[in-house]
């Protein structure tokens, strides 16, 4: 990791880097990402049992966002990947899991925040690890331990032969790589998006500050650059809240399902 | 002169801060209570109430219809049975008709046979009254006629009578043929 000179003599250019991601502490242990955690939570949080406080079998205008919303978590995510009759107890769980991690991923696109709080590892990882520890507590509890690993190893319609190559692939990529990627995944389009809109916007501002002229006029290029990108993370943050929950009810709907 | 430089303590983005893995997951499961206690039994109830109310709307409209053809078939059945009922009573007055019919002409029968009856009795007794009339008077005018030409009383009653008779037989045998 370094920073990249670019002028000669002049100041020098930083380039944003995992530096760019410490910020420093405001209380004691209370970072920016963290006051966004508990900002998402609350603004969650009300806005869900406030607009569900008060549904009305005809949706009014109001309701229709917060019940589009929840509709979509339900049948656009759930019911895809869950069958219905299971679907119920895991409602909860897809719903917090996507409007959580989507509040929190346009963090990065909402002025003053301009953070996806995503972008720490720390948080992604801690929701892919439950949803890890979820699918296979459902498995097991659905199944029975021998008959929910047998299922996912060792499944019936798969020749003997192909298990040698089958069973090592499938459990490494179960049972050990399915936290990995989604945390990775969710961390690193938030990351680097974030370092890419730095970039961009740093870059602007270095080229502003040199003395001369010609260089300055690249500055608004830059800018530009950042506000379209900026729309690009927009369609990114909602498609990884997306994704992450997706891929959640995905997991916890193949444990539930009997045959494999 | 390097060109590059190593920013001060850049921490290696990769390697998770645990306090932040705590208080996400923290956060995640107010969140999630929130979610689980509130805000999901409140929306599965709207949509359990949307479900009742359309399959109740479909019931109603089943039910309603199901009525519509009952009345309908109802109707359709008063209708045969007024139908029925209408035809009884007109065959019913037919007959009724033609048995009144039918005993005026009786009664007319028996009233002008009654009648007939009663001016043949009446013709009969007139008949035998100047029957008897006539033969009464012709006897006393022959017989007058008769002492007249003869010149003689006839006293002797039961001679007189028994000539008289005699004769009318007479007239009796030469009127029947005529009077048949």
């Amino acid at each position: 990791m370094g920073a990249l000179v670019v002028a000669e003599g002049g100041a020098q250019f930083v380039a944003p880097g995992p530096q760019s991601f410490l910020y420093p502490e405001i209380l004691p242990g209370v970072t920016k990402p963290v006051l966004q955690i508990a900002l998402a939570v609350i603004l969650v949080g009300a806005f869900y049992v406030i607009a569900s406080g008060r549904l009305k079998l005809v949706p009014g205008k109001g309701q229709f966002i917060s019940e589009y919303l929840y509709d979509f978590v339900r049948n656009g995510i759930g019911r895809e990947q869950i069958a219905a009759k299971d679907l119920r107890p895991y409602l909860p769980l897809l719903l917090t899991m996507f409007t959580f991690i989507l509040v929190n991923n346009l963090f990065g696109f909402i002025p003053f925040f301009q953070l996806p709080t995503m972008a720490h590892i720390g948080f992604p990882l801690g929701l892919a690890l439950l949803s890890w520890v979820l699918f296979m507590f459902v498995g097991i509890k659905r199944h029975g331990f021998v008959h929910y690993f047998g299922k996912t190893l060792f499944p019936p319609d798969v020749p003997k032969g192909v298990l040698v190559l089958f069973t090592p692939i499938e459990f490494v990529s179960t049972f050990i790589f399915r936290p990995i990627t989604l945390t990775v995944r969710l961390f690193a389009t938030m990351f680097a998006g974030h370092i890419m809109l730095l970039v961009f916007i740093e870059g602007g501002t270095y080229f502003l500050e040199q003395s001369v002229i010609g260089i300055k006029f690249i500055s608004p290029v830059a800018y530009v650059m950042a506000i379209g990108l900026s729309f690009l993370e927009l369609l990114i943050q909602c498609l990884q809240a997306y994704v992450f929950t997706m891929l959640t009810a995905n997991y916890i709907g193949s444990a539930l399902a009997d045959g494999h | 002169m390097t060109n590059f430089l190593v920013a001060e303590g850049a921490p290696n983005p990769v390697i998770p801060s645990i306090p932040e893995l705590i208080i996400g997951l923290i956060a995640f499961a107010i969140l999630l209570f929130l979610m689980s206690k509130l805000v999901v039994p409140r929306f599965e109830k709207l949509y359990a109430e949307r479900v009742d109310k359309i399959e109740g709307g479909i019931k109603k409209a089943e039910q309603a219809q199901a009525e519509a053809e009952q009345a309908l078939a109802q109707y359709k059945a008063q209708l045969a049975d007024a139908r029925a009922e209408a035809a009884k009573i007109r065959d019913n007055a037919r007959i009724e008709a033609e048995q009144i019919k039918e005993e005026l002409r009786a009664q007319a029968q028996e009233e002008s046979s009654r009648i007939v009856a009663q001016g043949q009795a009446q013709l009969q007794a007139q008949r035998a009254q100047i029957v008897a009339e006539l033969r009464s008077e012709l006897g006393r005018l022959a017989v007058d006629l008769a002492g007249k030409v003869v010149g003689e009383s006839l006293e002797d009653d039961a001679r007189r009578r028994g000539t008289v008779d005699r004769f009318l037989d007479e007239l009796d045998a030469a009127a029947a043929p005529a009077s048949k």
